[in-house]
């Protein structure tokens, strides 16, 4: 087991190496620069510039540049950012951290309501209940995050519910007690999570139900029914311990689309994530803010999916780590 | 000797000519149909995307007004009521003009019904962008406003920009897949087939691709789109984005696939022949991912809906004064807008419907033409 995890972050080494590659020529081919919007302002001097420009080093061949950046990344340092005016890490430490708290909780809400339905329809497959549970995952399935934000948002003002709308802590913050300071929190991630986890709860469902009417089908479940068993021990003992499998491989597939969806939801929620930084950083052409972006988030699906592998083979022990 | 043996049989027996008529009248399209009838609800949903589809095209004829035109002294006017009845009853459907009192308040002045007039000469547009016409399948005389869903900020007709808005997220998508599909299939053909050095490195790009969260790629690249560039590039270049994060998924399958075709009895028997590469590619391995493919194209269009109406709404997608759905919600991000104008809210609820409709649409179609997939539903 800890040969296969080694082995498994060993491979990620050079896929990161790759995305940095792609990401650093990405950026490059941004027409404009940071520095270009900075002479456009009167105020700023020729010499400033010209400092910046040795300062951050694009002064040197684009090459250059990705080597000296890669050097810096190895040491830790993922540079400086252009509109903070502070190292990329402190920007981006607390961003990410906050990405994958709503992710959670995205997650959370998705799986706590999509297995509990999913067996549910399962069991009583063609009743109302289950029509009504199919057709609810298709309403989550097509409606876009951001605009299903928008959505809640609305009825929120519209009906007084008493949640704040925006951002991640209210005002008062820093005078709260810390119990008070968790349930702020709380509160201002109800709405993004609910949204973010809407969309895989939807999918989730749906899978889960499929699984769960195969498990019902296989010869082991006549054989429990034939011994005697209580309906209840059939379900949960043994279909639903065989259905789960699959839905841990899905979990390594969601991690790609939380962590897209979350850019959006994080817009317009004005939850302060990886993906909303992402958006402020591409528009300004914050360099290497924008690269160190998209660094994390991939390390973050990559470590997403080495979780799910490690957690199936954990519950599944036909499958080997070679 | 066996073909013999079974005529005799069918002469002597009904149910077997019954199964051997079946027989004859298979046919793939035949087949599939009869299956995809069974899904009510895949029908419905196929219907509503046809007619999306008309709706969009023949915008300019539908909608009573140009996209463009902004009646400066009307922004976010509220949808215009229309009246039925008058004091004698029922009556040909007419409307009042409105004055702004206020910023953004209107005030109906009663003095003249302006009735709906159908086939109406109003804005000059290009029909499907090649006939020069004035006439609108409805519209109603100046100084009155027909905003059957309301304006936006700079006084223009919603209704007539939804439609319009429609072309690019109902086309975009469509467009995208297309080229996603071409590209997968080329790649995930050739890595599959030939395997080896050139399989490895193919593989190794898409996965790098598939490694960075998707959003976040469609965000870097889109930000390298430059900004005054003309609408037509600005589109293609958008769907070109879609389709460099999109190919990867859809290769790795196919190549997939390819590899347990390519030891598939036909395909040696082709290679001794001496059939070439490509053709046999083409012709023997290729056609047998069909199904997959068709289901796999229907199944991710909203997706791509999706994708550029998130892009279109932070702004770095389809610009100003371009319509798109995604876009036009950019003007109710904000929250104190959208409660006093929740007409802003509209174009969302088209994307949801579109992609809706194909969600349905796609779930029949591969029961329809895949029934092992899905056969636990």
């Amino acid at each position: 087991m800890r040969t296969y995890i080694l082995r498994r972050l060993l491979q990620a080494i050079p896929l990161l190496i790759a995305i940095s590659i792609l990401s650093f020529f990405i950026m490059q081919l941004s027409p404009g620069s940071y520095l270009d919007t900075m002479k456009l302002n009167p105020d700023v001097s020729e010499e400033l510039i010209e400092t910046m420009k040795k300062q951050y080093g694009l002064d040197k061949s684009i090459p250059e540049q990705y080597f000296h950046w890669l050097w810096q990344i190895l040491h830790g340092n993922f540079g400086e950012s252009f509109t903070y005016k502070v190292p990329v890490t402190h920007v981006i430490k607390t961003r990410a951290l906050n990405t994958i708290i709503l992710s959670i909780a995205a997650m959370i809400i998705a799986w706590g309501v999509s297995i509990p339905i999913g067996i549910y329809s399962a069991t009583h497959k063609y009743t109302i209940g289950d029509n009504i549970f199919t057709s609810l995952a298709f309403v989550g399935l097509s409606i876009p995050n951001f605009f299903f934000a928008l959505l809640l948002l609305f009825l929120i003002v519209k009906f007084n519910v008493p949640l704040p709308i925006t951002g991640m802590t209210s005002i008062m913050y820093d005078y709260m007690s810390l119990s008070g300071r968790i349930i702020d929190v709380l509160k201002h991630l109800l709405v993004p999570a609910v949204v973010l986890g809407t969309a895989s709860m939807a999918s989730l469902t749906r899978i889960m139900r499929g699984q769960m009417i195969e498990a019902m089908r296989s010869d082991y479940i006549r054989t429990a029914r034939a011994k005697g068993l209580k309906n209840k021990t059939v379900v949960y003992k043994h279909a639903f311990r065989n259905a789960i499998n699959p839905m841990i491989t899905m979990f390594g597939f969601q991690i790609s689309a939380l962590l897209s969806g979350a850019a959006l939801t994080e817009t317009v929620t004005g939850w302060p994530g990886l993906g909303k930084m992402m958006l402020t950083a591409v528009r300004s052409k914050d360099l290497y803010l924008a690269m160190a972006g998209l660094m994390i988030g991939s390390v973050l699906l990559i470590l997403g999916n080495l979780i799910a592998d490690i957690l199936l083979a954990i519950s599944d022990p036909r499958i080997r780590y070679n | 000797m066996n073909r013999l043996n079974q005529k005799d049989f069918d002469k002597n027996t009904d149910i077997s000519k019954e199964k051997k008529s079946e027989k004859k009248e298979y046919d793939f399209l035949n087949d599939t149909w009869r299956r995809m009838r069974r899904h009510k609800m895949a029908i419905i949903g196929g219907t509503i995307v046809i007619i999306l589809y008309i709706i969009v095209i023949f915008a300019g004829f539908l909608g009573p007004y140009n996209p463009y035109h902004g009646f400066k002294k009307h922004f976010f006017h509220p949808p215009t009521k229309i009246h039925f009845f008058d004091e004698d009853g029922l009556t040909r459907p007419y409307v009042y003009r409105t004055e702004s009192f206020d910023w953004a308040e209107y005030e109906v002045i009663k003095d003249k019904k302006y009735p709906i007039k159908f086939f109406h000469k109003g804005d000059k547009y290009k029909l499907f962008g090649l006939f020069k016409t004035d006439l609108h399948l409805f519209g109603v005389d100046e100084p009155a406003h027909l905003f059957l869903l309301g304006s936006d900020n700079y006084g223009r007709d919603l209704f007539t920009r939804i439609l319009f808005g429609g072309r690019v997220s109902m086309f975009i998508g469509f467009v995208a897949i297309f080229i996603t599909t071409v590209i997968g299939l080329i790649v995930g053909g050739i890595s599959g087939y030939y395997g080896g050095w050139v399989d490895n490195i193919l593989m190794r790009f898409a996965e790098v691709i598939m490694s960075i969260p998707g959003f976040y790629l469609l965000l870097a690249l889109a930000a390298v789109l430059p900004m005054g560039i003309s609408s037509t590039l600005r589109f293609f270049l958008i769907i070109s984005i879609l389709s460099f994060r999109g190919w990867a998924g859809m290769a790795r399958v196919i190549r997939g696939m390819v590899l347990s075709i390519r030891n598939e009895d036909y395909v040696l028997a082709a290679q001794a022949i001496g059939a070439r590469d490509p053709r046999i590619i083409q012709k023997h391995v290729l056609p047998t991912t069909t199904t997959y493919v068709i289901v796999r194209a229907t199944v991710s269009i909203p997706g791509y809906i999706i994708m550029e109406s998130g892009l279109s709404f932070l702004g770095l997608g389809i610009q100003e004064p371009n319509a798109s759905w995604g876009n036009m919600l950019t003007a109710a991000q904000n929250v104190t807008k959208i409660t006093n104008f929740p007409w802003l809210l509209i174009p969302g609820f088209m994307i949801f419907f579109a992609v809706l409709s194909y969600n349905l649409l796609g779930d029949g179609l591969r029961d329809a033409l895949d029934p092992k997939a899905t056969e636990n539903n």
